[in-house]
């Protein structure tokens, strides 16, 4: 079982009473799935990627990943996972503003203390591959918004993560591309085999899901 | 990448933010620096001073301040050169040698410096550093110093100073002493233009580590004419028995002295002790307003930082950076301030000590090295307590709710 959600339920306090942000989700991944997540706004989407790994924690449920559950663990155990396990990718790119495109996508090297050497091929290859090889020393301010979301990619996958977790990665993107940066997702997942977790509300990218969950008020529907 | 390189080039990045950072904690290590080197030297010479002077009683007019009786007789009021005669003349018992002095500040090839008139052969026999062991000096220091005076004095008799400085001393000669040879670049046989009258150098001092050094001595007459300032002088140091001041002689001093203050030096060396002990004092009370002032600054400093990269923990966190890596971005940040806070408010502190020490308290200060560790650990121990509660604050954010704003 690579990644398994039970009964999942996240509450928010809301007027004295309760908003249910997640209602009793369950859903399967398995490896090397590339999963869409859709739904309206305020359906529970970004909630539900970001609740998997502990940036949010759950009010009930089971979550399962690689076997072992992590709904109960520790916030340092989670935080592990993350660093070794999960790159995360967001509609706002997330980078570090003072830091430049390498030292950006250096930053999950340096968290598990990967050597200088080390995390500098590792970086540049990657950034080869996203093709932003002759804007490694740029400011993100001095890239376009298509650049610095290949920067947020090469910065999620640059540490072998063995699930990649995008919440509406082409949502600032025109197009164009968004075509771009989904066929690259497309292709981390094919040729690295590494799952992914897509949450978003175009139909065009929903199309790339192998697996696909729709959530409607913080309910699966299908 | 690493976690230090990360907040250096943060550091970096947001440079202008780090002098706002830094002022309170440099000006109040600055201020503590100061006020000790000047309070250290201060210490250094009331010990030194005591083993040196060779006169134990000071005549001084009546106006005269001893608040710092290094330079209680520069600029000071006069009192008439009979009261020499009347000292001489009277049956007071005790009064083993006596030295008049007249002394101004005077400028000097462009530069100030201090002259004082002396009459030669008792003011050389006065001071036991100028004979090779006076025998007068030797005596006073096991009989009438104060105990605290260990200073060794320095291994200063020159065979060749010898009492020859008294026959030499004619009128037209002067002694410098070494400071103020260095600073003049004066040399012995060398001459030099007082007040529109040419002097020659007949001896540079040995450096001796008190007022001394700073000092040109002239002719007492030459001086008075000089001046325009006849037959007066700005003190009278005398060379009293130790039996005799405790029986007294101070007393019988200033009753034929009208208009004088008569004070024994250790009366006017506790003074300046009383004022070093004021002055510990203060730099106590500075010390802990600096560590609140300081520390609090820091804190709202680094406060303000954490607030400001909000997001940017939030994506640590999201990228699997624990608690005590945001720990370490902002102690470490924290750290660096300290040390570069420390660093700069040592050099403040020490070039005012430097260049006001010799203005307020009439001496000169030299740079304290030691300072320079203590500054550090004061400084970095007030940053880091002042970052220790919003970098807990900091590791304590939720990441997910700081990772949406943008
Ligand atoms: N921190 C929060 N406090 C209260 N309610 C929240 C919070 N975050 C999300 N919600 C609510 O939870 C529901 C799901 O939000 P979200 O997962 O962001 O939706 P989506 O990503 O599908 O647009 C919404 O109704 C939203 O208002
Ligand atoms: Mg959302």
């Amino acid at each position: 079982m690579f990644l398994q959600g039970e009964n999942i339920l996240k509450q928010y306090p809301h007027n004295g009473g309760f908003i249910n942000a997640l209602d009793k989700v369950s859903f399967n991944v398995d490896q090397g799935d590339f999963v869409t997540v859709t739904g309206p706004s305020g359906s529970g989407k970004s909630t539900l990627l970001l609740s998997l790994f502990g940036l949010i924690r759950l009010s009930s449920g089971t979550i399962i990943f690689n076997g072992k559950r992590i709904d109960n663990i520790s916030d340092r155990h989670l935080t592990d996972i993350r660093k070794k396990s999960v790159g995360y990718i967001l509609q706002s790119f997330a980078l570090i503003p003072y830091l430049t495109t390498i030292q950006n996508v250096m930053i999950p090297l340096a968290l598990e203390r990967i050597p200088q050497k080390e995390q500098v091929k590792r970086a540049t290859e990657i950034l080869d591959y996203v093709g932003l090889s002759d804007r490694i020393e740029h400011l993100p301010r001095e890239l376009s918004a298509g650049q610095q979301q290949r920067v947020a990619i090469a910065r999620s996958i640059v540490h072998r993560p063995q699930i990649i977790m995008a919440d509406e990665p082409t949502g600032n993107l025109d197009p164009t591309l968004s075509l771009e940066i989904l066929e690259f997702l497309k292709k981390i997942n094919r040729e690295n085999k590494i799952t992914i977790m897509m949450v978003t509300h175009s139909p065009v990218a929903a199309d790339y899901g192998t697996m696909k969950l729709h959530l409607n008020e913080g309910k699966i529907v299908n | 990448m690493t976690i230090l390189k990360l907040v250096f080039i943060e550091l970096w990045k947001r440079k202008s933010q780090l002098i706002t950072g830094l002022l309170a904690i440099t000006l109040g290590i600055a201020v503590i620096v100061g006020i000790q080197s000047v309070s250290v030297v201060s210490e250094q010479n009331v010990a030194r001073n005591l083993d040196n002077l060779g006169a134990n009683i000071l005549v001084l007019p009546q106006g005269a301040s001893i608040d710092n009786y290094y330079t209680s007789d520069i600029d000071a009021p006069t009192l008439p050169m009979d009261y020499v005669e009347r000292i001489l003349t009277s049956t007071i018992a005790g009064v083993d040698n006596m030295s008049p002095k007249l002394t101004r500040r005077v400028k000097v090839g462009g530069q100030s410096v201090v002259l004082t008139g002396i009459l030669p052969k008792s003011e050389i026999a006065s001071k036991p550093l100028w004979q090779s062991s006076g025998l007068l000096g030797s005596e006073l220091k096991t009989a009438c110093a104060p105990s605290q005076s260990t200073t060794k004095s320095h291994g200063l008799e020159d065979e060749k100073l010898k009492r020859k400085a008294i026959d030499t001393l004619n009128t037209t000669d002067c002694i410098a002493g070494s400071q103020v040879a260095k600073l003049l670049k004066l040399q012995a046989g060398g001459s030099i233009n007082i007040l529109g009258k040419d002097f020659k150098v007949v001896k540079i001092l040995p450096e001796t580590g008190t007022i001394d050094d700073d000092r040109i001595f002239a002719n007492l007459k030459d001086v008075q004419t000089l001046l325009g300032i006849e037959n007066q002088v700005s003190a009278i140091e005398i060379m009293g028995c130790c039996n005799a001041i405790s029986e007294g002689l101070l007393g019988k001093l200033r009753n034929i002295l009208p208009d004088t203050r008569v004070t024994s030096i250790n009366q006017i060396v506790s003074t300046q002790i009383e004022t070093n002990q004021l002055m510990k004092k203060v730099t106590l009370v500075m010390l802990i307003i600096i560590f609140f002032v300081g520390g609090i600054s820091i804190g709202n400093y680094i406060w303000a930082n954490v607030n400001e990269r909000k997001r940017e923990i939030g994506i640590l966190r999201m990228m699997g950076a624990g608690r005590s890596t945001i720990y370490r971005m902002f102690l470490l940040k924290a750290l660096i301030l300290g040390i570069a806070g420390g660093i700069l408010g040592y050099i403040l502190g020490t070039l005012a000590g430097v260049i006001l020490g010799p203005y307020f308290a009439g001496i000169l200060v030299k740079p304290v090295y030691m300072y320079l560790v203590w500054s550090i650990i004061l400084s970095v121990a007030i940053s880091l307590a002042g970052s220790l509660f919003p970098t807990y604050l900091a590791a304590k954010f939720d990441p997910h709710s700081n990772l949406q704003e943008d």
